[in-house]
């Protein structure tokens, strides 16, 4: 394949991926709520999550977005550095964000910040964004499509805390933001927690950690055993639905965390809404491409 | 599960004296999408509003809507928006209106339970992130008006049927789930808060 032919077909299955992440939850997000709906007794609850069944389920039958807010694209890559289309990557995002906008079709989420207006395009400065690692010596690429709408983006908080607040007080932290902003951004909610050094590269971490499946685990044992703690104390709050009551609040809790400096705490919580809207896809280096978070669909 | 619960409008106060916080009905008739500047023009603009709310729904959102040409219009999808936001208003917007229900997402506060009490109407949630099916429900847009306000925020007049599930939120006697339930929250998110620290010293 050409150069161009590669472009053309990376942005043709990413602009379908877009789409399709747009409608479609991923697999073990389905699988949580089905089992979170089977666990709920009161009516209230029951009736909500069949609602969301229904939903979901009138999305692929009529092919449009499960959920009005489209939300902004982010998109987290792991491109290797002998990736062919490294360097155009960007651009074939970028296309592939107005191509879906178009197609799917996807709200108009991007206003440029101080001009305050509405590109209408879902592009803008810095949007969609790029998160990038870089893997030597691999020639795949790896993308996280993301997409949060503005209930679920409100919560997000980060902040340093001194030493003596420890651990303690990053559950404290976690703790208030569930039922503060957390009731309105659409539970039951992934909650994703970073723990490091300042708030950029903990708010970092907390969204990176949404990327990773329900029910993972982090391999640092104390961090695994946080991520039980908090997830068992947050389903104790009882949010339910809608934050509306029930037996559980949360799909689960994913902590990412980095050493620290001596002196500071960063931490920060991110949270994904019931309709947690992540899609996961490998490239090779001939542009065939697999997707990991949901099985059995055609592009 | 008992038969579903629906309401017609036009909307009596004596049609909403029995429903309480947590019950979950169904609305057939009429429900008008109605946000911030339709509110803003009504209470601090004093501008009349193109439609008569009195004994019928609004609905705080902002749809996707297809205009198919001669003043016909399809629902593409419409979820609730963030009740709260309007809270500043819907007293006298209730007042003003005759509104009978408030449809939105997330709860509202000493204003609007004010209103539910002392013009007996109801506050309900539409569950969030359900736009598709909600768009269903939507049997056909019959009005825009105020189009220059946009897509998001124009008054898209509804016929509906079978329109929710509604879980009521605010009832006629100024109860408010949302309240309630938080109080309850923050109680045991207390305890959550003090079962966790006993297992977290890692800092020795």
């Amino acid at each position: 394949m050409s150069n161009q032919a590669q472009i053309d077909s990376m942005t043709d299955t990413m602009s379908a991926f877009v789409a399709l992440v747009g409608k479609k939850l991923p697999d073990d997000v389905e699988a949580k709520l089905a089992e979170l709906r089977a666990k709920e007794t009161s009516r209230l609850a029951t009736t909500i999550y069949d609602t969301m069944a229904e939903n979901q389920a009138l999305a692929m039958k009529l092919n449009r977005p499960c959920c009005q807010d489209t939300g902004v694209l982010q998109f987290w890559i792991k491109c290797g550095t002998q990736f062919p289309l490294m360097a155009q990557l960007e651009q074939i995002l970028t296309d592939a964000v107005l191509r879906a906008t178009v197609n799917a079709p996807l709200r108009h989420n991007s206003v440029e910040t101080f001009d305050e207006y509405n590109t209408g395009k879902n592009i803008g400065k810095g949007t969609p964004t790029l998160f990038w690692d870089i893997v030597p010596d691999s020639d795949q690429c790896e993308i996280y499509t993301y997409m949060a709408g503005g209930g679920c983006t409100l919560p997000g908080k980060a902040m340093v805390l001194m030493p003596g607040a420890g651990y303690e007080g990053v559950t404290q932290f976690v703790l208030d933001v569930m039922t503060s902003y957390g009731l309105n951004a659409c539970p039951p909610l992934l909650v994703g927690v970073g723990v490091a050094t300042s708030v950029e590269t903990a708010a970092l971490l907390s969204k990176k950690a949404l990327m990773r499946p329900i029910g993972s685990h982090n391999s640092n044992e104390r961090a695994a055993k946080m991520e039980q703690l908090l997830e068992d104390g947050i389903n104790s709050i009882g949010l339910g639905p809608q934050g509306m009551s029930g037996a559980f609040s949360v799909m689960g809790v994913n902590i990412e965390n980095t050493a620290r400096h001596p002196s500071t705490i960063g931490v920060a919580v991110n949270v994904g809404c019931w309709s947690h809207r992540r899609g996961h896809i490998i490239f090779d280096k001939d542009m065939n491409y697999t997707i990991t978070t949901h099985a059995e669909v055609q592009l | 599960m008992s038969e579903k619960r629906i309401l017609t409008t036009p909307i009596k106060s004596e049609d909403l004296e029995n429903i309480q916080v947590g019950d979950i009905i169904y609305l057939n008739g009429y429900i008008v999408t109605c946000r911030d500047v339709a509110h803003r023009r009504l209470i601090e603009g004093h501008r009349a509003l193109p439609v008569d709310l009195n004994g019928i729904a609004i609905f705080h959102a902002g749809p996707i809507v297809r205009d198919l040409g001669n003043d016909k219009f399809e629902m593409i999808s419409v979820g609730p928006t963030t009740s709260m936001r309007m809270e500043k208003f819907e007293k006298e917007f209730v007042e003003q209106t005759g509104v009978k229900i408030i449809v939105g997402k997330g709860g509202m506060g000493p204003n609007t339970e004010a209103a539910c009490k002392g013009q007996k109407a109801i506050h309900c949630v539409f569950p969030a992130g359900c736009a598709v099916l909600a768009a269903t429900e939507v049997e056909e847009i019959e009005r825009a008006e105020w189009r220059d306000l946009g897509m998001p925020e124009t008054l898209w007049v509804c016929r509906v049927k079978e329109f929710g599930p509604l879980i009521v939120s605010i009832d006629t006697s100024g109860r408010n789930m949302f309240e309630e339930n938080k109080v309850v929250f923050n109680q045991r998110k207390e305890k959550a808060i003090a079962d966790i620290c006993k297992e977290v010293s890692f800092i020795k």
